[in-house]
Parts: C-alpha cells; sequence; structure tokens
C-alpha cells in the first residue's frame, strides 16, 4: 500500500510531461490529461479509506530512514485534502476541454494549458503530501511557477498588468517562507516535521515564537489572510474562467493546509491562538465587506473567497478538536463550492460576453439551468439549510461557544454576521443578474457546450453530496483533528523508533 | 576549506544584500523589482548555507567524519538557486512583455485606488461619502423608471 503514496504526485507529473509531447495533437492530450487526473482521483481515494482504517500511510523515498530522508506522509488530513482537490481539478480540466471546443480567439486555451494544469495539480498534491518543511516548499513553488504561467496565459495586456502584481506577491512570500526555512534548520538542525515537533519543544521560547510567526506570516500570504490578501481580488478576476476556478478552490486551501499542519503538529501551544482569532474575525468583516461594494461577478467572488478563508482561520485559532473538525470540514465545503461559483461565472461570461452586474438581467429566463446551478451554490455558500455550508459554519459556531470566553464569542457573532452579509451579496446577484429586466440585450450566442455546464452540474452536485454523505464526512474529519492534537500517530508513523 | 563559519560579517553581507532587495522590491519598476529579488534570494541562500556546521567537503574519503561540513543545507540552496532562477527568468518575461505592450515595465495601481483616482477627479467622492451613490450609477435601480420604458423583456 505504501506504494500508493507517491503516486498523486507522480502521476500528475508524467501527465505532464507525455502532453507536453502531443502538443500538436489535442485529441490524445485530453485523453492524457483527463486519465491522469481520474488515476489520481482514485488513488486518493484508495489513501483515504486506508488512512482512515489504519492510520497515517508512510513512503520514504529512496528508503533513506526518516529524519535524514525525504518522507511522504499520507494521514487522514492529507488524504481527505488530496480526495477533494483531485475531485476538483477533474471537474475543471473536463470544464475547460468543454469550453475550449467552442471558444475562439483571445480566451482560447493554448497547447500550452495541459501540461502546466498538470504540474499546478502536482505541486498541489507535493504539498499535502509533504513530511518536511522543504519538501513542502518544493511543493508550493511548483504550483506557483505553473500557476504563473496560467495566470498570464496568451500574455495579453491586463493578464500581464494584474500577473505582475501576483508574482512579485507571491515570490515575497516564497522568500520569507525559504527564510524560516532556513532558520528553523539553522535553530533545531532538521526539517523533518514529526522531527521538528520534538525537536522545537527544546528551543527557548523567544526562538520558536518567531519561527512560528515568520512560517504564518508565509502561510497567511499564501492563504489571503487579511493583512495579507489585497493581491488576490487584483490578480484571480483576469485569468480564464478554469484557471481563476481552481486557483480559488485549491491554492489558498494550500495555505490554510499549511497553516492546519504547522499550527497542530510544530507548535502545538495556544499562543498564535488569540492573533489567529483576531485576524479571522478581521479577514470574514472586511471581505465580506469588499464583496458588498462589488459590481463585476469575479471580483465579487474573490472577495467572498477572502472573507471565507476566515472562518477556517477561526476554526484553527480555537485550538480545540471542535475548532479543528470546523475548520477541516470547511475547508473541504469551500474547495468545492468556490470552485463550482467562478464556473458558473465563467458560464455567465461565456454566454453573455460579461460578468459586469450592471450590465447583466434576465439571466433566469434566458438560461434556467444557469439560474439553478448558481441559486445552489449561492445558498450553499452563504450556508442556508440543508447545504454543507450551513453544516460547516454550525460546527465552527459550535466549537467557538464551546470555548467561550470574549474573543471567540466575538468571532461567533462576526461569523454569523458574515454569513448574512453572504446571503446579502448572494441575492443581490441573483436579483440583478438573474431576475431583473435585461437593460441590455444578451448576447445571442450558441447555447453552452454540454461539457462545460455537465462538468459544472457535478461540482454542484458535488456540492449538494457533502450534506447527504455529512456523517461520515465528519468522522473523517474528527478523526484527522483528533489524529492532529494528539500528534503521537503522526510522529510514530514517521519515525517509529521515535525521535532520535 | 575549513572557515570558522557564521561570523558577524556574514551576516551583516546578509542583511544589507536583504535590505538592498527589499528597498528595490519597493519600486514600481518591474526590472527594479527584478534585482531586488535576486538581490533577496543571494541574502537567503547566504543565510541557509551559514546556519549550518561549517568544515571539509562532505565526500567519505577526503575529510575526516567529524570535519565534514552539513551536506543537508547545501543541497536546500541548490534547489533555492534553480527555483529563483526559474522565478527571476519568468519575472524578465513578464517585464519585457509589458514594456513591449505598453511602453514601460510599471507595477500598475490596483482597481479599487483607480477608482478612487477617477471619482475624485469628477469630484464625486465627497457626494458618495456623504449620500450614497446618485440613481443613475446605481445598477440596482436600473430598472426602476416607469413599465413604459422597460421594452418588451426577453422572449
Amino acid at each position: 500500500m505504501t506504494a500508493l503514496v507517491p503516486l498523486p504526485v507522480l502521476l500528475p507529473l508524467l501527465g505532464a510531461a507525455l502532453t507536453l509531447l502531443l502538443v500538436n495533437r489535442p485529441l490524445p492530450q485530453r485523453l492524457v490529461s483527463v486519465s491522469c487526473l481520474s488515476a489520481t482521483l482514485l488513488v486518493a481515494v484508495l489513501l483515504l479509506v486506508r488512512a482512515y482504517r489504519h492510520g497515517p500511510l508512510v513512503m520514504q523515498i529512496g528508503a533513506w530512514p526518516a529524519p535524514v530522508g525525504i518522507v511522504l506522509v499520507a494521514d487522514q488530513l492529507a488524504a481527505l485534502m488530496l480526495v477533494v482537490s483531485s475531485a476538483v481539478t477533474l471537474c475543471v480540466l473536463l470544464y475547460s476541454i468543454g469550453q475550449g471546443q467552442g471558444e475562439t480567439g483571445e480566451s482560447a486555451p493554448l497547447a500550452i494549458f495541459h501540461p502546466t494544469y498538470l504540474v499546478l495539480t502536482a505541486g498541489v498534491t507535493n504539498a499535502f503530501l509533504a513530511g518536511d518543511l522543504f519538501n513542502l516548499f518544493v511543493g508550493f513553488e511548483m504550483l506557483l511557477a505553473a500557476s504563473f504561467v496560467l495566470l498570464t496565459l496568451n500574455g495579453t495586456r491586463l493578464r500581464i498588468r494584474t500577473g505582475s502584481t501576483y508574482v512579485v506577491v507571491n515570490v515575497l512570500a516564497s522568500m520569507i517562507f525559504l527564510i524560516s526555512v532556513g532558520l528553523v534548520y539553522a535553530a533545531t538542525g532538521t526539517l523533518n516535521l514529526a522531527h521538528l515537533a520534538a525537536r522545537l519543544d527544546e528551543l527557548p521560547d523567544g526562538v520558536r515564537l518567531s519561527l512560528q510567526l515568520m512560517l504564518l506570516l508565509a502561510f497567511g500570504i499564501k492563504a489571503a489572510v487579511f493583512p495579507l490578501s489585497a493581491w488576490l481580488p487584483d490578480s484571480y478576476p483576469t485569468a480564464p474562467a478554469p484557471v481563476t476556478a481552481v486557483f480559488a478552490g485549491l491554492l489558498t486551501k494550500v495555505g490554510v493546509y499549511a497553516i492546519i499542519r504547522t499550527q497542530t503538529l510544530l507548535f502545538p501551544d495556544e499562543r498564535a491562538g488569540k492573533l489567529l482569532l483576531v485576524v479571522a474575525g478581521l479577514t470574514m468583516l472586511v471581505g465580506i465587506l469588499g464583496a458588498v461594494a462589488q459590481s463585476d461577478l469575479k471580483r465579487l467572488f474573490s472577495f467572498t473567497l477572502v472573507s471565507h478563508i476566515g472562518y477556517m482561520i477561526f476554526g484553527v485559532g480555537l485550538s480545540t478538536v471542535a475548532g479543528l473538525v470546523g475548520a477541516i470540514f470547511y475547508v473541504v465545503h469551500h474547495i468545492t463550492i468556490q470552485t463550482t461559483l467562478f464556473l458558473v461565472a465563467g458560464l455567465i461570461e461565456q454566454r453573455t460576453g460579461s460578468t459586469d452586474l450592471r450590465r447583466l438581467g434576465g439571466l433566469a429566463r434566458v438560461t434556467p439551468v444557469l439560474g439553478v446551478l448558481f441559486f445552489v451554490s449561492a445558498m450553499n455558500l452563504a450556508g442556508i439549510p440543508p447545504f454543507s455550508g450551513f453544516l460547516g459554519k454550525l460546527g465552527l459556531l459550535q466549537a467557538g461557544v464551546a470555548v467561550g470566553g470574549v474573543l471567540p464569542w466575538t468571532l461567533v457573532a462576526v461569523g454569523t454576521l458574515t454569513s448574512l452579509l453572504t446571503l446579502y451579496v448572494a441575492s443581490r446577484v441573483w436579483s440583478m443578474a438573474f431576475w431583473r429586466v435585461p437593460c441590455q440585450t444578451v448576447r445571442p450566442s450558441a447555447p453552452l457546450p454540454g461539457l462545460t455546464v455537465g462538468a459544472t452540474t457535478v461540482l454542484v452536485v458535488l456540492g449538494v453530496a457533502l450534506t447527504v454523505v455529512a456523517g461520515p464526512l465528519f468522522d473523517v474529519t474528527t478523526g484527522a483533528a483528533v489524529d492532529l492534537r494528539e500528534r503521537t500517530p503522526y510522529i510514530h508513523a514517521v519515525l517509529p523508533g521515535g525521535p532520535p | 576549506m575549513s572557515g570558522t563559519g557564521a561570523n558577524l560579517m556574514s551576516f551583516i553581507a546578509i542583511g544589507v544584500l536583504v535590505g538592498c532587495g527589499v528597498s528595490l522590491l519597493l519600486e514600481r519598476s518591474l526590472s527594479r523589482v527584478l534585482l531586488g529579488v535576486i538581490l533577496i534570494g543571494n541574502g537567503v541562500n547566504l543565510l541557509i548555507i551559514f546556519g549550518a556546521r561549517p568544515g571539509g567537503a562532505p565526500v567519505a574519503g577526503v575529510t575526516e567524519r567529524g570535519a565534514m561540513s552539513d551536506p543537508l543545507p547545501q543541497a536546500m540552496v541548490l534547489t533555492a538557486i534553480v527555483i529563483t532562477f526559474g522565478f527571476t527568468a519568468f519575472l524578465l518575461a513578464i517585464s519585457y512583455r509589458s514594456w513591449y505592450l505598453t511602453g514601460d515595465d510599471e507595477v500598475p495601481d490596483d482597481i479599487e485606488d483607480q477608482r478612487i483616482v477617477r471619482r475624485a477627479a469628477r469630484k464625486e467622492v465627497s457626494a458618495v461619502d456623504l449620500g450614497g451613490e446618485p440613481p443613475e450609477l446605481d445598477p440596482e435601480q436600473l430598472d426602476a423608471p416607469a413599465p413604459g420604458q422597460r421594452g418588451e423583456g426577453p422572449g
């Protein structure tokens, strides 16, 4: 079974090489990338089942024993993230293939799209599986390099201008991450996460705290937590729809995953808890207020993305098992829903040629299917029962109430307010784009390609299915959270003989 | 080379490199930002090297076991150099493309800033701050006029 662990990284990389060879032959290229991602999804499901039943799976690459060699670890959290991310990337890939059939000109997909997309996937899975800090860094860099290319596809003026902000900010974040990796190694002499968990405890308090804050700073930029989030709504909306969708779904969540992993495994004390709570509240409020002020659909969704990152940070900041359960569940929910919303925005753009709310109108009558897709996922995001957004928010709020105290109660209030404001934003989009009598005629384009609508529908159904399987899903997230808080399952799996 | 490893001078050098890099990062021109990234990257690489145990070349048979330097940071720095190199090349490509398309390589203002500047130029900021948007700018009221002006509607 351990042989399965590196496959989620290897399969997409292999696919990237193959699709690069097949650049001039669209059909085989598409077949290769779809089958690679399907195989990744299958492997991820197997890993999750195995990790749920028998604990973490560890692969020591090259058979070098743990603190020396590179390890890949698939515990419940990593495996769950793998399953969700590969399902979402597969759907978005299908969407982009469907879009390619219907479009020409500037937004037509290039042959380079498939290899880059697969490298991005490999970077994401590598970050999830990484068992040491430097490998985590390499995973981040892989997905970043691919995201640079995807964000500036075709090199149009607008994409270059917004892309330059994205590149500079993210290179800076990588530098900060690299500095913290260097400092961690200088202070402890190891980078293996399980080994670090023991070694970091021996450090003086001040050194530990500064290392923790450096790592939080680097991951905070990647996850777009409030004071570090201004780059996101500026750079995401200009990219092609599938690219924005997969960025919104996955890239920020990799940052959140890194925060969860390091805060629980390396720094299990609750010293950063208050800081995280304050930051989480600000992220929720500032993000959603930004969304209220927007009139462009894609920018609006970028702001709700920033805002809802706050919920996950809230769960981590509570530093309890219940908080972590809520945070992990929310990550799963949010990856699915935010991707869906951006895909729907892409469909609207394809149908009408615009995502500007001031120009849209009457879509509910023109394309009822689009109306249903948007309505279900928007209500899901806002947290209307019985959707998974409601369950995730309920879990987090209950965890906050259970902790008690001024700050958690404030966060509970802010969380509720943000949820209501999200509902306001969603209903505003609904009434302007879908219900209003159209003020400008909708572009009489051909009907939407079946594959794009199909892929989006699958994602919407997945989002709804999260409610149906909420029981087992909460079992898995609870298992993951308990393992994270105990730390021993992870450490024992990586270092069976105890830390040297 | 079995030097003394980390000393004050090396850390001052790292500080100068990173400091110059940060001040270059704050510039608007992408080519200066690029130079800043290169300087910071080199500073960080030095930091990683100096953070580890110094000593002779870590090759069995060349150096005594106890006198070897730590090979792991050297491997990490190699990886980091490659990554920084790739990013530098990409930034260079972007700044060239930006110059090619627009005649300069400056990082633009973000959209909200541009909006505020435009409104200030039309002296709208105060009106918006005091009384909300005028009805013709408020998209939510676009279909408010009398039914006669609505047209037929879709379909």
